[in-house]
């Protein structure tokens, strides 16, 4: 069979909603794309990981301390689901983690910023994993079978996560003036970067064409970006804080909130690795990896050890 | 009234192993060697503090039944004393962990090998005492003991593994070897609350334990082809810490500390 014709084959399928599974044909391009997108995602799982457990040991009580542990954990495990979808298109994990370690793969801008208070714990609940459910909703029908089914599980946790973020943000708007301030400041610095994590305005995203026409994307991200701040424009109001955006108000003509200028200067500045913690989060990760090389040496060793013992056996 | 105490600091002994142990284990998280084992050792900290919980739980219960014995204890101020005041107002003499509990990560095989000899304890301790006549206690313990199997059976392979795979590997855990097995004798001496206790079969007798922990480190140190070690250290159950415990509790109890009386 020709490319053309496998090309339309493919093409139908995604046409009529039939997922494509790993054994089956697809275009060079979809492949990348995908291990791209997915690794990139597994990435940001992993580098996620980070800001948050930075609380962990400072957790105030023992119940928000499980809590927290047990989230960073669950992105350990997303993580995991999503590295082995990205294996079904031929690449190891190994090489998914040499490309995050050398700067070729990249992860979410989102956690090259630091999380300063506990508050923060709660607005990257609220709106770092707010924003996250808004683009991973739809990628639980993309029409690559195992990263579509992945996400199914990501998103039931990723929600459950949303609301303790905001549980967090709403015990410390009931609480003193000190916490109160704490919750309202989380707010201020993590609104802006939620904002941008829909990626560039749809007029200049390079991707999303080809995306949208391979079912791997099913919304725009302006379309996205638009239902995210629509959201937290009323839920903020819960929390009697406000959104740092002088702009912000609600458009009756347009049925939507109608919201300031997003300052592209600083998301590429961060994209590009000159965010507050793009070293210090790449850092922290390569040195886990170097530091666990001699484990990892040990448990092959053994493993070896044991297959021989069996073999001779 | 003596017994009531004695209970009370037994109670906390148990929470602070579980709690300050739990952690020392999260402080891995993120940080693991393998991604697999970074979500293991979490959710053995997860474990832990879950089981240190519902100690401090019944501790507290107990304290609040109890009329205030020092009334300028920072326990004592009016309100009623939770599992979080137990855990974040409390300073390191008044913590009774075992010293073995708070000492520092180091690399993933001296974290591993504190767990393993633990573990172990924390089986054959919980083993027994879900037999015991406190039914609070032994309840907490019959569901704990499901949890500290696997952790047991986890740390074992993990000493295995290491022991038995690279010459660096190996070094490493002979290394680890020296620097915690002193602080291993202090799990089996009983402090004055768990002798008191355990004439009235309120504490687990820990003399009975100590050789069927012997044994079993013997069988996975043979595995792992690693020697034993000497020295002893002990302490902990009285107040008496490392370094280590102080710098724990300045940053656990951060929050709690400057920011008094807030609800999180």
């Amino acid at each position: 069979m020709s490319v053309q014709e496998l090309e339309k084959i493919f093409q139908d399928r995604i046409d009529s909603e039939i997922r494509i599974e790993p054994r089956d044909w697809m275009p060079d391009a979809y492949r990348k794309t995908l291990i791209r997108q997915i690794s990139q995602h597994a990435h940001s799982e992993i580098v996620g990981m980070l800001p948050e457990a930075n609380w962990i040991t400072r957790a105030p009580s023992l119940r928000r301390k499980a809590t927290l542990i047990a989230k960073v954990q669950d992105e350990a495990g997303h993580g995991l689901y999503l590295y082995s979808a990205a294996e079904t298109l031929n690449i190891s994990r190994e090489e998914m983690i040499a490309q995050l370690h050398s700067g070729k793969a990249k992860y979410s801008s989102i956690f090259n910023y630091p999380t300063l208070t506990w508050a923060d714990m709660g607005a990257i609940g609220w709106l770092v994993d707010g924003a996250a459910i808004m683009n991973q909703v739809p990628l639980c029908r993309a029409s690559y079978g195992p990263y579509a089914r992945a996400m199914v599980r990501i998103c039931k946790e990723e929600s459950f996560h949303q609301r303790q973020g905001f549980e967090i943000l709403l015990t410390l708007s009931r609480g003193s003036a000190d916490q109160r301030r704490m919750c309202q400041d989380a707010i201020n610095r993590w609104w802006w970067p939620s904002v941008m994590m829909f990626g560039p305005n749809d007029e200049s995203s390079p991707h999303s064409a080809q995306s949208m026409a391979w079912k791997i994307k099913r919304f725009s991200n302006d379309e996205l970006r638009q239902r995210f701040v629509d959201i937290c424009a009323e839920q903020v109001k819960l929390l009697g804080m406000t959104l740092p955006d002088p702009e912000l108000s609600w458009n009756e003509e347009k049925q939507h909130y109608d919201f300031g200028a997003i300052d592209w200067d600083e998301f590429w500045n961060v994209v590009n690795g000159n965010g507050p913690c793009n070293k210090e989060r790449l850092a922290a990760r390569v040195q886990a990896h170097e530091d666990g090389a001699w484990v990892r040496e040990a448990a092959l060793a053994y493993a070896g050890k044991k297959r021989q013992e069996k073999d001779a056996a | 009234m003596q017994t009531r105490q004695a209970l009370i600091d037994y109670t906390l002994h148990l929470a602070d192993n579980a709690l300050i142990l739990g952690h020392r284990n999260s402080e891995w998280t993120g940080h693991g060697p393998i991604l697999e084992q970074d979500i293991a050792l979490s959710n053995i900290a997860l474990d832990l503090i879950g089981q240190a919980r519902l100690f401090y739980q019944y501790a507290a219960l107990l304290i609040n039944k109890t009329p205030a014995a020092d009334p300028t204890s920072p326990l004592n101020h009016g309100t009623a004393v939770t599992e979080d005041s137990l855990a974040y107002l409390r300073d390191a003499w008044d913590f009774k962990n075992c010293l073995l509990c708070e000492q520092t990560n180091g690399d993933w095989g001296k974290t591993v090998l504190r767990q393993f000899y633990f573990s172990a304890y924390q089986f054959y301790l919980y083993g027994e005492m879900q037999k015991g006549k406190d039914a609070t206690l032994a309840a907490i313990a019959e569901k704990a003991l499901k949890e500290v199997t696997y952790h047991l059976r986890w740390s074992s392979e993990w000493v295995i593994r290491l022991g038995d795979g690279t010459a660096e590997s190996h070094a490493r855990m002979e290394k680890a070897v020296g620097e915690l097995s002193r602080l291993t004798a202090e799990l089996f001496l009983p402090a004055q609350y768990e002798r008191s206790l355990a004439e009235a079969g309120l504490a687990v007798d820990l003399l009975p334990l100590r050789s069927r922990w012997e044994q079993r480190v013997r069988e996975v140190f043979e595995m792992a082809t690693l020697s034993g070690g000497a020295g002893m250290l002990t302490g902990g159950k009285e107040g008496r810490h490392t370094e280590h415990l102080g710098y724990l509790l300045a940053e656990m109890q951060f929050l709690q500390r400057a920011y008094p009386g807030c609800e999180w």
